[in-house]
């Protein structure tokens, strides 16, 4: 990009520099606000069939020759997930000061937690799939859709934190001036972490209420 | 074609060079795909979904041409199936939606005084994702595998034993991918209107079009979901053999109906609410005067846009089970009566306080108002649970909703059509042609639809292929016949005006109606800045305002002109307080190629080729990445300290 007509002057001037400090709420954020909002409500839907199936099929939930989940797996995957949100939290505070190390070091810790999710979820998935599948009836389907979505949504969380730890390792990307982009994903992190708790109770805990 | 040649006073002949210079896009081929203007989006948008309702205009002609007489032979079931589903399906997501929503993108930042939408690049990508989306339903019919169960789908017959074929992957798809476009124009309306607002323009002064939109867009936000999660469900039901909707394996077809309709409720609404923001923002200019009550229609449109969700709730509770024989648009249109009675009679009084200007977008509004109080009207009678009985899945119901979506959303867009036009193209239309195609359509719907209120009474049912020859079926069925003929030539005639208007019209100066919002207050066709200088807002009419024109003229100042760069300025929520400029993004393909990629995603998964389908979901991850890239800065501008 060469320079038109001053654009380095001007993003560089005295004005640039007074008004680069954040000033209310940016677009960016409530774009992310909307988006997480929408999602949310997906999710909502979700598990509001699951519970319309639920109580429109009979007392035996789930349905016979499916035992009710065990509680031991999700459990620890949920002591692996929530305090996820705790490192990033550290790094978004950092980088607002202009600390590259603490944003660095935290999105590397919550990566590290984000895989062992997943890799819970698979062992978690290897065991269940000898007892039934997302075919074997409606609370297979309901059980798979569900905890799916919400991996596949680990993994986009993931994938957008490797990216900023990328963008980041490059250089030139974030300071306190500008950290937008970490506070969105950081954003986006939460929510995961929240819906899992909804996950948690819906599928796991309700069952044996 | 523009027609302000000397710059105003406050903003220099430098200034106007810089602006036109960051702003400008090149005309190429290049320039053609990769343009982020919110002016051109918006009117691809109009054109495309123009383009649709064409297509399913057709599709009803067919319709009619076949139940002119008794058991005619002109389509076969299975084709008729698929026609009035394609019809339905398009009119109401692939046309009215995204109709109001060219309209919003084309006006929304001109209203407002900003410079673009929030977010121009993701504005570019909802409409290529329209487009894509709109294709890949249409082109299914000529391969005879378009959508074919109504539009809104049913289970168990959505089932893939039930309807084998690709009819309803299609449909399943088509709209899970038409939903990203939906939603990504609904966050920009949300956040354009919140952060992109002139400086001064407080939550009180915003022109109602833009409330009706920006409420809209929440229903999107918090409807769509259910469609989405329902269409996702059924897809896996059909195709990987999952059971939500199947009850021999503790699934529930019931479950469809509830999620479609906790969509379905809120989306009339939707399709209806900007139309009736187009109708407030229409009256000033042909009334010489406000709109009357202005913070009782904003009360109005901010309850309807939360009661449309209660609306369901309150039939969960009531019943248990929501009553599904009961036609959803009756249910809507009984509600919609009380805070749409407040907005009718705010425009009634506006009409009876100021000076009529009887032109064609006046006239457009007037046949929106008889139109849509009698559908209104066939609505309450609804409430009366013993005829709804009677009339359920009859005609009557299809000439009541046709009265409601022609009334209360088409006429509201000709109207646009017409009173927008000078501004979007920078010619005027021709009136005489614009008086005869309204009085046209008018007539032309009338005689469409008011017999199938009869031929309904007389218990002729809906989606039908064909009917034996009763006593006051066949007479009136031909009248419907020939009346839709008849608005299809007006409809015509609204075509030929437009083609008219951009070829041969007179150039339109930059305020034609001498209008109240601050569209006006830009050249006939708008800069690609739209404002040499970004207006500072002193009143709900800021055209009509001095000291609004003076900020705009000799009041111009340097924070406001932002000539050095590609700037808007941000303000605050409630009082638009300014904040800072921003910089805003340039021209690019990315938008394009994202969607692209998606539409190879959706195609392989309707035609299985999962491979393929796997490629493109990592060209999506892909382009996203590279889209959101952070540009390398020097630590000492990024604020680095260790
Ligand atoms: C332009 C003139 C139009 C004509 C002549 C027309 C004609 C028809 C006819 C004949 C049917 C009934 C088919 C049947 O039940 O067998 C129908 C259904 C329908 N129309 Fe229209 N229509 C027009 C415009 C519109 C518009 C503007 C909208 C919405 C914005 C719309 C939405 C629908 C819907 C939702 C259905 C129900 C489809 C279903 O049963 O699943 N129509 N139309």
């Amino acid at each position: 990009m060469s320079d038109r007509g001053g654009v380095v002057a001007a993003a560089t001037g005295a004005e640039a520099l007074s008004t680069e400090l954040p000033v209310g709420r940016s677009a960016g954020w409530w774009g992310m606000v909307m988006f997480v909002a929408t999602e949310a409500t997906l999710f909502a839907c979700l598990l509001g069939s699951y519970f319309y199936l639920r109580f429109q099929y009979g007392p035996t939930w789930p349905p016979a020759g499916i035992e009710a989940p065990k509680l031991l797996t999700p459990l620890v995957m949920t002591a692996v997930l929530v305090p996820s949100s705790l490192p990033v939290v550290w790094a978004e505070r950092g980088i607002r000061q202009g600390q590259r190390w603490r944003l660095q070091s935290g999105l590397a810790a919550t990566m590290v937690l984000g895989v062992t999710f997943l890799a819970l979820q698979a062992s978690e998935y290897a065991e269940k799939l000898t007892q039934f599948t997302m075919t074997t009836d409606a609370y297979g389907s309901l059980f798979y859709l569900i905890t799916g979505f919400h991996g596949l949504h680990v993994m986009v969380g993931l994938t957008m934190i490797g990216w900023l730890l990328a963008a980041s390792l490059r250089g030139g990307s974030f300071g306190s001036h500008r950290h937008e982009r970490v506070r969105n994903a950081a954003m986006y992190w939460h929510f995961v972490d929240l819906v899992w708790v909804a996950i948690l109770f819906t599928i796991y805990l309700s069952p044996r209420l | 074609m523009s027609t302000t040649t000397t710059p105003p006073p406050g903003v220099s002949a430098q200034d106007l060079a810089r602006l036109a210079e960051h702003w400008a896009e090149r005309p190429s081929l290049r320039g053609w795909f990769s343009t982020v203007d919110h002016k051109r989006i918006g009117r691809r948008y109009l054109v495309t979904a123009g383009f649709f309702f064409v297509l399913a205009g057709l599709s009803a002609l067919v319709m009619r041409t076949q139940l002119a007489r008794p058991e005619a032979g002109v389509v076969s079931p299975q084709e008729y199936n698929q026609l009035f589903s394609m019809h339905g399906t398009a009119m109401i997501f692939l046309f009215a939606t995204p109709m109001l929503f060219g309209f919003g993108n084309f006006l929304v930042p001109l209203m407002i005084g900003s410079r673009d939408m929030a977010f121009p690049r993701l504005n570019a990508f909802g409409y290529w994702v329209f487009l894509f989306a709109g294709l890949f339903m249409w082109a299914s019919l000529p391969f005879g595998a378009a959508p074919n169960n109504g539009w809104f789908a049913y289970a168990p017959l959505n089932q893939e034993q039930h309807n084998p074929g690709l009819h309803m992957d299609v449909y399943a798809l088509g709209l899970l991918f038409l939903g990203i476009s939906t939603t990504a124009a609904s966050i920009n309306f949300i956040v354009t209107a919140l952060k992109l607002r002139a400086p001064g323009m407080s939550l009180n002064r915003v022109p109602l079009f833009v409330w009706a939109i920006v409420a809209t867009a929440f229903m999107v936000i918090f409807a769509l979901p259910a469609l989405n999660a329902d269409n996702l469900m059924l897809f896996l039901d059909r195709r990987f053999g999952t059971h939500f909707f199947d009850p021999s394996a503790g699934g529930n077809v019931l479950l469809w109906q509830h999620l479609f309709w906790i969509f379905g409720h809120p989306d009339v609404y939707i399709i209806v609410m900007p139309a009736l923001g187009i109708v407030s923002a229409v009256l000033p200019a042909f009334t010489r005067r406000g709109v009357v009550g202005y913070p009782l229609i904003v009360l109005s449109i901010v309850s309807i846009s939360i009661i449309s969700f209660g609306v369901w709730v309150h039939h969960m509770f009531a019943t248990g089970l929501p009553q599904l024989s009961y036609s959803f648009f009756s249910a809507a249109s009984t509600i919609i009566t009380i805070p749409s009675g407040i907005q009718i009679f705010a425009w009634l009084a506006t009409m009876l306080l100021g000076r009529l200007v009887l032109r064609v977008p006046l006239l457009f509004v007037i046949g929106f108002v008889v139109t849509f109080v009698l559908g209104g009207f066939t609505g309450a009678m609804f409430a009366v649970t013993a005829f709804d009985q009677q009339v359920t899945d009859s005609y009557f119901v299809v000439a009541h909703f046709h009265y409601v979506l022609i009334g209360g959303a088409v006429f509201p867009m000709l109207a646009g059509i017409y009173y927008w036009l000078p501004k979007i193209t920078g010619r005027m239309y021709h009136e005489r042609l614009g008086r005869w195609a309204f009085w046209l359509v008018f007539a032309g719907m009338h005689v469409t639809f008011f017999p199938m209120h009869l031929y309904g009474l007389f218990g002729m049912p809906r989606r039908v292929y064909t009917y034996r020859s009763e006593p006051g079926w066949d007479g009136w069925n031909l009248v419907s016949t020939l009346g839709s003929y008849l608005l299809a030539v007006g409809l015509l005639l609204v075509l030929v005006g437009v083609v008219h208007a951009v070829r041969r019209g007179r150039p339109a100066p930059p305020d034609p109606w001498e209008g109240d919002s601050l569209e006006w207050s830009t050249a006939s066709p708008p800069e690609p800045y739209n404002f040499p200088a970004l207006p500072r807002v002193h009143s709900l009419h800021p055209a009509w305002d001095e000291r609004t024109a003076e900020s705009l003229g000799a009041g111009a100042t340097a924070d406001r002109i932002l000539s050095d760069g590609r700037r808007t300025l941000v303000t605050s929520e409630l009082d638009a307080h300014p904040e800072r400029a921003v910089q805003m993004p340039e021209s690019t393909l990315k938008p394009l190629v994202l969607a692209g990629a998606l539409l190879i995603f959706f195609t392989s998964m309707l035609l299985a080729w999962y491979p393929a389908a796997a490629v493109a979901a990592l060209a999506v991850v892909a382009t996203i990445a590279v889209w959101l890239w952070p540009p390398r800065r020097p630590d000492e501008e990024l604020g680095v300290t260790g």
